[in-house]
């Protein structure tokens, strides 16, 4: 099918404001979104800027804005975000990190987040034996943070980001502090308490579930967060962390 | 306007103890060793997180005998079986008895591996993996869900920021200084800025990992185009044993992405268009967890018998890989992103459906020539050259032969990224920081200009694509002398065409057209390399499979090829394998 491809496009050399620009392009509806971007870059235009890497969802290169909401490129199928020939499919870079150019985004911000929580373990003992132990059910305590591949889709659908604290430390880098948090080989919140029970900490999230919504790992973001809110209060009212 | 890298002869000069080029398992393992004993810049033209290790689904083998008994001397001897007795066999011991304290390690620093009911790092099977010398299947896969590489990659990162790595992410290599055997840093492209670095190191760690994107069907990322092994070979250092190349037996049909080994250790068996199991008739002992090389003939063999799926036997045909009856909580618990992928890109629940799968180009088993070390090897006589190093996919130290067997990658990572860097931390504190050559940036600086140069007449697109094609049908599973010919012939066309390849812009930022282009340089590089040394290698063995020569040949092909890139010429020569500890036998499962 014949779809036109309109990319934001965006160079700040180029001493021009942003503009759309329409490619046609001849695609299977079972191919990749990037599929057709890389055709755009490899026939059309090389001067296109986009970041790509595994092509199968599992790097987090090539996270953008199609057709308005937060996909990966390579995760996302023609046939997904286009239903008839002629049928326009806009890219447009992430929202909250600033344009480098054109779908490529700086990440320094987001990655400094990500750090900002202590991001490995923080082990609660020295090891004993050959491996920590951890029993099955510890270990599926803390799974589905795990999948995180730090590709910001949720960071930029996040509402409270993009609309009133871009101070936030925002979902990507709380999912990676439960990610140690429910570890049960890690001390927990008592080392991350100062970033986390903060006012741009966990506690600036407002359950408005848009991270949940297009994380491409299927992970519940908002839980996760509002799981942590929790072990925050039951850490400081002297309780035991919920884990 | 001109490029940056082009325009201006002023370049950055950086000095560092040790560099490491590559983020990926390799490379963050050795950078977390070399920064204990200097200063250590990691260059990577990904970010860390996007590298491809992350992409490595099934496990990572060890002998901890967690779950059943288990040696590392087992392990060891199916390695060598595994690679068709073309293992270095010394270096096979040293993978499997590190691999134990290195999986230890790795759940140390933090890894999630997967739990038994009593606590312990749970372990699984994989092809080629066995008990007391090829009994049976054995638990050794290490595991986390079906994203161990995923994990071993995070966990990696998270160390280096625990210790403060410094990271030059987006660098793109473009020349590593390497001149009268003396290795003095690298240099590289900055993509944000355009502008050419010199890194100047005491120590220079090549890890840039695979280059399945010379074939047309991969699972290689679209990063993954052998940048460290081609600017060496151009620099004349000998690459080692290019003809293996692995396919792995389990792609999704039509588009390569891969279905981890991990569907068939937990069960799933393959299927032709008569349902029937036809690895019996393959690998009556080891059935669907035979080694790849073979299930992936097998496959092309049932295919082009007409039992393929569609029964065309067309290259484009497949196979089933069936999990439907391992039933929707195994297939949930244990390999979810693979169901994932399945709805995804087939819209099919593998708990339901059967996969349909092809084989799809994986693993590079040669590379650049290292030592125990992860020093580069100059020549057949092993002598090494000074502060230059290789770990990891795009190195041949050699563990993996002739075919490399299902989670040893990772394995190799572990082991000899921590071998290199344990190394680099203890050369570089008894060495001075090399003299840089004068006019250090020039040869890459040439480089990119030429790429501005061309005429313009040639586009990147075609050759990428002619290139990829070629390597499939004509240096693929099956081999023929005829076709690898042709082959041979053709690729040193492509490389003369490449000169009139043009990059057209040339603004500063963010720039990727030359940096893609240079990637198609280094492609067509290797690929060249790849079909001289597999025409050259007149027997089959492991990956290697000549219809032509279907037989293993030791008494004139027990030895690894080396390989010299010459302007347009390929020269060859060996390197003895080592046999010390077990004698070759045929190879049946």
């Amino acid at each position: 099918m014949k779809i036109i491809l309109r990319i934001r496009r965006y160079n700040p050399e180029a001493g021009v404001e942003p503009f759309y620009r329409d490619y046609e392009v001849e695609v299977e509806p079972s191919q990749r979104v990037l599929d057709a971007i890389l055709f755009v870059k490899q026939r059309l235009d090389p001067t296109l800027a986009v970041r790509k890497s595994c092509a199968h969802g599992v790097c987090g290169s090539d996270a953008m804005r199609i057709n308005g909401v937060e996909r990966l490129a390579c995760k996302t199928l023609v046939k997904d975000v286009a239903r008839s020939d002629g049928d326009a499919v806009v890219l447009e870079p992430l929202r909250s990190m600033p344009v480098e150019r054109d779908l490529m985004v700086s990440q320094e911000a987001f990655f400094a987040k990500y750090r900002s929580v202590s991001p490995f373990l923080i082990p609660a003992g020295a090891v004993s034996e050959k491996e920590r132990p951890q029993s099955p059910r510890q270990r599926a305590r803390f799974d589905e943070p795990t999948k995180c591949i730090l590709c910001s889709a949720c960071y930029s659908a996040c509402p409270v980001l993009a609309d009133k604290n871009p101070s936030f430390t925002g979902p990507a880098a709380l999912v990676q502090a439960a990610r140690f948090v429910f570890d049960s080989r890690d001390k927990g919140i008592s080392e991350r308490l100062d970033v986390l029970d903060a006012a741009n900490g966990a506690w600036a999230c407002e359950n408005h579930f848009d991270c949940t919504r297009v994380c491409p790992r299927g992970i519940k973001v908002t839980k996760a967060i509002n799981e942590t809110k929790r072990a925050i209060t039951a850490f400081k009212g002297g309780g035991h962390q919920a884990v | 306007m001109t490029h940056p890298a082009i325009a201006s002869s002023n370049v950055a000069v950086h000095e560092v103890d040790s560099v490491v080029v590559g983020a990926g398992g390799a490379g963050l393992y050795a950078a977390l060793e070399c920064s204990r004993g200097g200063t250590t810049a990691v260059v990577s033209k990904l970010h860390p997180l996007r590298s491809h290790t992350g992409a490595a689904q099934g496990g990572i083998g060890a002998a901890l005998g967690n779950v059943e008994e288990d040696k590392p001397e087992w392990h060891a001897f199916d390695t060598v079986k595994g690679g068709d007795y073309l293992v270095d066999q010394n270096a096979a011991f040293v993978l499997a008895e590190e691999a134990v304290n290195a999986v230890y390690e790795l759940e140390n620093w933090g890894l999630p591996f997967n739990r038994t009911p009593d606590g312990k790092i749970d372990q699984r099977r994989f092809g080629g993996h066995t008990r007391n010398f090829g009994e049976a299947p054995v638990r050794r896969s290490c595991y986390a869900a079906d994203r161990t590489g995923h994990m071993i990659l995070q966990t990696l990162y998270q160390q280096c920021i625990k210790n403060g790595v410094v990271f030059y992410n987006e660098f793109h290599l473009v020349d590593v200084l390497l001149e009268n055997g003396e290795c003095s840093g690298v240099v590289a492209l900055e993509l944000s800025t355009g502008a050419l670095h010199v890194i100047r190191a005491g120590a220079v760690l090549i890890a840039t990992g695979g280059f399945g994107r010379m074939f047309g069907t991969t699972s290689n990322a679209h990063a993954n185009t052998g940048d460290g092994p081609a600017v060496l070979a151009r620099r004349g250092v000998p690459l080692e044993d290019m003809e293996f190349f692995q396919f792995h037996p389990t792609g999704i049909a039509g588009m390569g992405i891969l279905i981890t080994e991990a569907v068939r250790g937990e069960g799933g068996v393959l299927r032709n268009r008569k349902g029937e199991r036809f690895m019996d008739r393959y690998a009556p002992k080891l059935l669907d967890l035979a080694p790849r090389d073979m299930i992936a003939r097998a496959i092309v063999s049932e295919i082009r018998a007409g039992n393929g799926i569609l029964g065309t036997g067309a290259p484009d045909d497949y196979v089933y890989l069936d999990a439907t009856h391992l039933g929707k909580a195994v297939v949930e618990a244990k390999v979810p992103d693979i169901a994932d992928f399945c709805r995804t890109y087939l819209n099919i629940d593998p708990a339901s459906a059967p996969i349909p799968v092809q084989p799809t180009a994986h693993y590079a088993m040669g590379g650049i020539p290292t030592d125990l070390h992860g020093r580069v090897v100059k020549d057949g006589s092993g002598a090494v050259y000074e502060g230059l190093y290789a770990v990891g996919e795009c190195a041949c130290v050699s563990v993996h032969g002739a075919n490399r067997l299902g989670t040893n990658s990772l394995v190799d990572l572990v082991v000899f990224g921590r071998r290199a860097g344990r190394h680099i931390a203890d050369f570089v504190k008894h060495t001075d920081l090399p003299r840089l050559p004068s006019g250090a940036a020039d040869p890459a600086r040439a480089r990119l200009a030429a790429l501005y140069a061309g005429s313009g007449k040639e586009s990147a697109a075609d050759l990428r694509d002619r290139m990829r094609g070629l390597m499939m049908d004509k240096v693929g599973i099956y081999r023929t002398g005829e076709a690898m010919s042709e082959a041979v012939g053709e690729l040193g066309e492509l490389r003369r065409r490449f000169r009139d390849v043009r990059a057209s812009d040339a603004s500063s930022r963010y720039n990727t057209e030359p940096l893609e282009a240079l990637e198609l340089a280094n492609l067509l590089d290797l690929s060249l390399v790849t079909a001289v040394c597999a025409l050259n290698r007149a027997e089959s063995r492991g990956g290697h499979s000549r219809e032509d020569f279907p037989e293993r040949n030791d008494k004139l092909f027990l030895h690894h090829t080396l390989a010299r890139l010459e302007g347009h010429a390929v020269k060859l020569g060996t390197r003895p394998v080592d046999v010390s500890r077990f004698a070759p036998k045929a190879r049946t499962y």
